[in-house]
């Protein structure tokens, strides 16, 4: 079955094809079914290709006919199943289907569902083009497809203005990454002449890419993942994207689509490895990216937003690790982040679901109780991600800043510890916001508060025992042992370059985190159970701060003002003063020469045909003549 | 040559059926609109039938014509002499797979004089399937100009209000190009006879045997600027988006898919060919104009109040990519350039019938108009969508293959141009989806319009194979390409002889490129 690997892409994207052309005859169940049942088959085929590796082979290969060539360029429908790919590809079939499963109930009494389940089956098919292609020219049919998805997907309600306006949005700043990344794209080629990641990888490793070349190139594309995995400066995208259901949320704008410009980064490791530059750009944009935002999440009272803001904190922290020469860290922070959001996300889209479409933090409270099943998984997720010793994000996020420390990068480290405070903080002020406390909904939405159905409560269960123990996988045994499990298994894809630290460096640095972990959970105990009334109190003494933090440090403003208007104005001004005066003006001669001409010849118009026909036949003659003279 | 029904003049057959199809159309009895119709169609589809028989019966390995009749014509080099080889078959199958799509979206906006709207239409591809396969200079120029007559009136005629000012605004630019072009024709007349003592306008022969620098000068930039307003090359291009704004949907259709790329084909066929050192010389110049389009174009496509005009002026900026592909003289460049113009015809002619489409419904192209469509007509959402996507270049359609080949070569001759150009990227999606998001998406405008219906069977036919298309030679640009291959790596090569020094590109670690890949058989 292993060597079926190739089908893991094709088979949601069979199911979404036909969702998409017969739509109609679907019924809502059929629909449902056919998607869930795709990315199953997915799922289990990639397990099959994953046992294959797990015991012992490099890779699964599969090489199709040429996709596009013409002289020196090539590019081909090549597909690779290696132990980088396998992991991703378990993450995306796997935290699919169970928000597939979950989409079932959560989207039962939408208008459209069959559209909706074939947009996400479509995204899994992408989605998996982008993991496993082993060209990056076809990576990039994935990266712009799953981009695509995410724009069809937000803007899913289009009747709704804010949506609508939301999924663009999300498109052309991605298409501005991917500018950058096609740029990027170009160099390799041009100069390593072949689109294989294996070759520009090589090209890169035994120095034929100069270094120069090697860092603009990686810079370049890694400017693309910015766009995708929404860190700073192209961030602005994804907290607009709430605005599509969250079971998209979910898997799109949580776990899958946007970590894959670290999927790219890891896949480039070779590249990024010669080019000290470029990833000391990666790691500190991660750094920089995971502390502003988790700044930002502290204001959100849209618990939605909280989530993106936390989401584009945490892919800094994975940023963070593939910058500095751990890349295998990243990638494990991205595997146990898929769990422990997604899980966050869907009880959230519990929460609101409960709720009738709530999603304002202060119109909740008091859920602990109405909420037996949601409410523990939430805890579950956010002691996870809090960094609360044992569960999965404690290891993932240890194994980042001890190997920032280790490699020297302190300030990246102080970064990273630092947000990581403040994580805690917003998760545990999200949490007794919602949970705790009086309940503030309105009181017609307090009378259907209910648990939600069996479909979307076990993902949530699987998804919670996920994010509890996943980190498992990624303990050492003893400090100072050369790997993990996680590590040894991904050493041939992601050789680490990074060092560890001295065993009694490292348990202070496990304390630190520790420390720092419940620092956040106490801080917000203090302000949002002890005391609630301190927060306002504090966003009165720092009204400019405050200020700050919720406008998003002005970002969008700045945009709209520096770049977006002044275009616009620009272009207006442009068309009316050039286009239309300059080029028309100067070309009819002037404005009357043009009206009278046009009068004159109007006049001419309502002649005939006949007429027409004799003047072109006696040009035509007269042409002739001179010609055969 | 001609395997495929041995004896049949294949390309004459296709060039001239039209032609027979609309003096047909004259014995038809007046008012049965039907009948027009269907003749008309049954005619455009038998030369779409014969093209593709055509297409596939091309061979391409030795990038020469095929399918070559030749007869005296005129006398003094005015031959009739056609064929079609790898740079004009895919066009020819454009034009005749776009003319029967045309028709069709005529089928009910157009009701006044539909005989003569017929015949006009297939003149129009007898003069379009002309300019491709002529291998004679004049006989080039004698289609060039009988393209353009029926195309007046259809734009004069079954036009939109301003169709006056329009039409002449069409003629004057389009009329002033081929006027030089005719000039130039008789200096090369003049100027060979003088160097050969006989008379001949063969394209292949002219290209042979070059003229001396200072007329090539002058008569590159006679024809170029023929082309240039074609293309249209900016700043040429104001008449376009008022041609599209004012002329019916077919013609349209027509104008962008078909009529544009004959300025690019001709650049290609004839002005960088027969004035090599010339065209080189001015490539760096050009190549600044049509980078100035691509991002010209996109921006105002920005402002447009309009949905024609919108997607016209996307056609300047599109258009200006091929010109800077075209320009930057290299195998990947050119034969993107080649495949892009087909699938700017596609994409570009999808976008006209879908605002056509929308107009027939509402009466209204004014963007602000619009809202919500998607909400009612979910099948047209979703072909108009895939028509934006493929305008875009997104990965997996037909337009990422060709500007991916055409941003590979334009960036090996100069990495600063294809920065420049990559800038489309971006242009084109806020352009092309901010419309999208204006016209489909929001609130529905106008709810209690019954008209708003998705759409029918004729609908169908005219939009489901081009975006059926464009998946397929998204995913199999092959199809197209190894038919270019040879006759590029010939064409490239008779430039490098002309004037090999102004070719020299900054060629990266690879070998040089205009024959990069020499007729290779097909894979």
């Amino acid at each position: 079955m292993d060597r079926l690997f190739w089908l893991v892409p094709l088979v949601p994207g069979a199911s979404a094809l036909l969702l998409m052309l017969f739509g109609r005859r679907y019924s809502r169940r059929a629909a449902a079914w056919q998607a869930c049942g795709a990315v199953l088959v997915s799922f289990v085929l990639a397990a099959a290709a994953f046992a294959r590796l797990a015991g012992g082979q490099a890779a699964l290969e599969k090489v199709l006919p040429v996709w596009i060539s013409a002289g020196s360029f090539e590019a081909s429908f090549s597909l690779a199943f290696d132990r980088l790919a396998a992991v991703m590809a378990l993450v995306v079939t796997g935290v699919g289907s169970l928000v597939h499963v979950y989409s079932t109930s959560y989207m039962a009494d939408d208008k459209a569902p069959t559209r909706y389940f074939a947009f996400l089956n479509l995204f899994t098919f992408f989605m998996l083009v982008l993991v496993l292609a082993s060209d990056i020219v076809l990576m990039f049919v994935g990266w712009e497809g799953v981009g695509l998805c995410s724009y069809l997907l937000i803007g899913f309600w289009f009747d709704r203005p804010a949506a609508a306006r939301a999924g663009l949005k999300a498109f052309v700043v991605n298409r501005v990454g991917d500018a950058a990344f096609l740029v990027g794209l170009l160099v390799l080629l041009t100069q390593v002449g072949s689109s294989s990641f294996a070759a520009i990888n090589g090209a890169a490793r035994d120095g034929r890419l100069s270094a120069g070349l090697a860092t603009l190139a990686a810079i370049l594309l890694f400017a693309g993942a910015t766009g995708k995995s929404a860190q700073i400066p192209l961030h602005v995208w994804l907290p607009d994207a709430m605005e599509g259901p969250t079971p998209v949320s979910a898997l799109i704008h949580a776990a899958t689509m946007v970590t894959a410009g670290v999927y790219l980064v890891c896949r480039l490791n070779g590249l990024f490895a010669a080019s000290p530059a470029a990833s000391a750009v990666v790691a500190w944009v991660g750094a920089v990216t995971a502390a502003a935002a988790a700044a930002l999440a502290l204001v959100q009272n849209d618990i939605k937003r909280v989530l993106a803001y936390s989401t584009i904190s945490q892919i800094g922290y994975m940023f963070i690790g593939c910058g500095v020469g751990a890349t295998a860290a990243g990638l494990f922070h991205l595997t146990t982040h898929a769990f422990f959001k997604s899980l966050l996300f869907l009880a959230a889209g519990s929460v609101i679901h409960a709720l009738g479409g709530e999603q304002d933090m202060r119109r909740m409270g008091g859920l602990r109780r109405r909420l037996p099943l949601t409410f523990p998984a939430f805890l579950v997720g956010a002691l996870a991600i809090s960094g609360v010793p044992f569960l999965s994000g404690f290891f993932s996020k240890d194994a980042i800043l001890t190997s920032a420390f280790a490699g020297g990068h302190y300030v990246i480290y102080g970064l990273g510890l630092a947000a990581a405070v403040l994580t805690a903080f917003y998760m545990f002020r999200l949490v007794y916001l919602t949970f705790y406390g009086p309940a503030r909904m309105e009181p017609e939405a307090g009378l259907h508060i209910h648990e939600s159905p069996r479909a979307m409560t076990v993902p949530l269960i699987i998804l919670a025992v996920l994010a509890a123990v996943s980190g498992l996988v990624g303990l050492r045994v003893l400090p100072g042992e050369p790997a993990d499990l996680f590590g040894r298994f991904l050493e041939q894809v992601l050789p680490r370059t990074g060092r560890y630290p001295a065993p009694p460096t490292e348990i202070a640095l496990i304390l630190a985190a520790t420390a720092s972990a419940l620092l956040g959970i106490g801080l917000a105990f203090l302000f949002y159970r002890r005391s609630p009334g301190l927060p306002a109190r504090l966003a009165g003494r720092f009204p400019g701060a405050y200020r700050l933090l919720v406008n998003g440090y002005y970002v969008d403003a700045a945009y709209d003002a520096v770049v977006v208007r002044p275009l616009v104005k620009g272009a207006g001004w442009t068309y009316r003063n050039l286009d239309l005066r300059l080029i028309d003006g100067a070309l009819n001669g002037s404005a009357a020469g043009a009206d009278l001409a046009g009068r004159g010849l109007s006049a001419v118009q309502s002649g005939l045909v006949r007429d027409y026909a004799l003047a072109f036949l006696l040009g035509t003659v007269i042409f002739l003549g001179v010609v055969l003279l | 040559m001609n395997g495929l029904l041995p004896g049949v003049p294949l390309v004459t057959l296709i060039t001239f059926l039209p032609l027979a199809g609309a003096l047909a159309l004259l014995f038809v009895k007046p008012g049965s609109d039907r009948a027009l119709r269907l003749l008309a169609l049954a005619v455009s589809f038998a030369t779409l039938a014969l093209s593709l028989g055509l297409f596939l019966g091309f061979d391409g390995a030795s990038g020469l014509p095929e399918f070559v009749e030749r007869a005296s014509w005129l006398g003094r080099g005015l031959d009739y002499h056609v064929g079609v080889d790898g740079l004009s078959l895919s066009l020819v199958l454009l034009a005749a797979l776009l003319t029967p799509i045309a028709l069709l979206s005529s089928w009910r906006s157009v009701d006044r004089r539909v005989k003569e709207f017929s015949a006009f239409m297939l003149l129009l591809e007898t003069g379009m399937i002309g300019v491709f396969v002529s291998l004679n200079l004049f006989l080039f120029y004698v289609f060039w100009e009988a393209m353009l007559i029926p195309m007046y009136f259809l734009i004069g005629i079954w036009g939109g209000r301003r169709r006056a000012y329009a039409t002449m605004k069409f003629v004057l630019f389009t009329m002033s190009g081929s006027l030089l072009m005719l000039v130039g024709i008789f200096a090369i007349q003049a100027a060979n006879f003088r160097a050969t003592g006989a008379y001949s306008l063969t394209i292949a022969d002219l290209a042979a045997a070059p003229f001396a620098p200072g007329l090539q000068t002058w008569l590159f930039l006679a024809f170029g600027l023929a082309f240039a307003v074609k293309v249209p090359l900016f700043p040429l291009h104001t008449w376009l988006p008022d041609a599209h704004v004012e002329a019916p949907t077919a013609a349209s259709v027509l104008l962008a898919a078909v009529l544009l790329k004959m300025g690019a084909y001709g650049f290609v066929r004839l002005g960088l060919p027969l004035f090599p050192q010339a065209a080189a010389a001015f490539a760096p110049a050009l190549s600044v104009l049509a980078v100035i389009g691509v991002v010209y174009g996109g921006l105002m496509a920005l402002v447009q109040k309009d949905m024609k005009s919108l997607v016209a002026y996307s056609s300047v900026s599109h258009m200006g990519l091929i010109m800077l592909a075209v320009f930057s003289l290299n195998f990947e460049a050119t034969e993107g350039a080649l495949f892009q113009m087909i699938n700017h015809g596609l994409s570009t002619g999808a976008l006209f019938l879908c605002v056509g489409i929308l107009y027939e419904r509402t009466g209204t192209r004014v963007i602000a108009d619009h809202g919500g469509a998607a909400a009612r007509m979910p099948i047209f959402a979703g072909l108009f969508l895939a028509s934006m996507l493929s305008s875009a270049g997104l990965p997996g359609l037909n337009g990422f293959a060709g500007e991916i080949l055409c941003f590979f070569g334009i960036f090996r001759t100069s990495r600063v141009m294809a920065v420049l150009g990559v800038s489309t990227v971006i242009l084109s999606a806020v352009y092309l989806l901010g419309l999208y998001r204006r016209v489909m998406h929001g609130p529905l405008k106008a709810p209690g319009d019954r008209r708003l219906c998705d759409l029918d069977r004729r609908e169908l036919a005219m939009l489901v194979p081009i975006v059926v298309l464009m998946v397929f030679l998204g995913l199999f640009p092959g199809t197209v390409l190894r038919k270019m291959d040879a006759s590029v790596s010939r064409y490239l090569d008779s430039l490098r002889k002309q004037a090999p020094v102004a070719l020299t590109s900054r060629a990266p670690a690879r070998p040089p490129l205009w024959s990069a890949r020499p007729a290779e058989p097909e894979r």
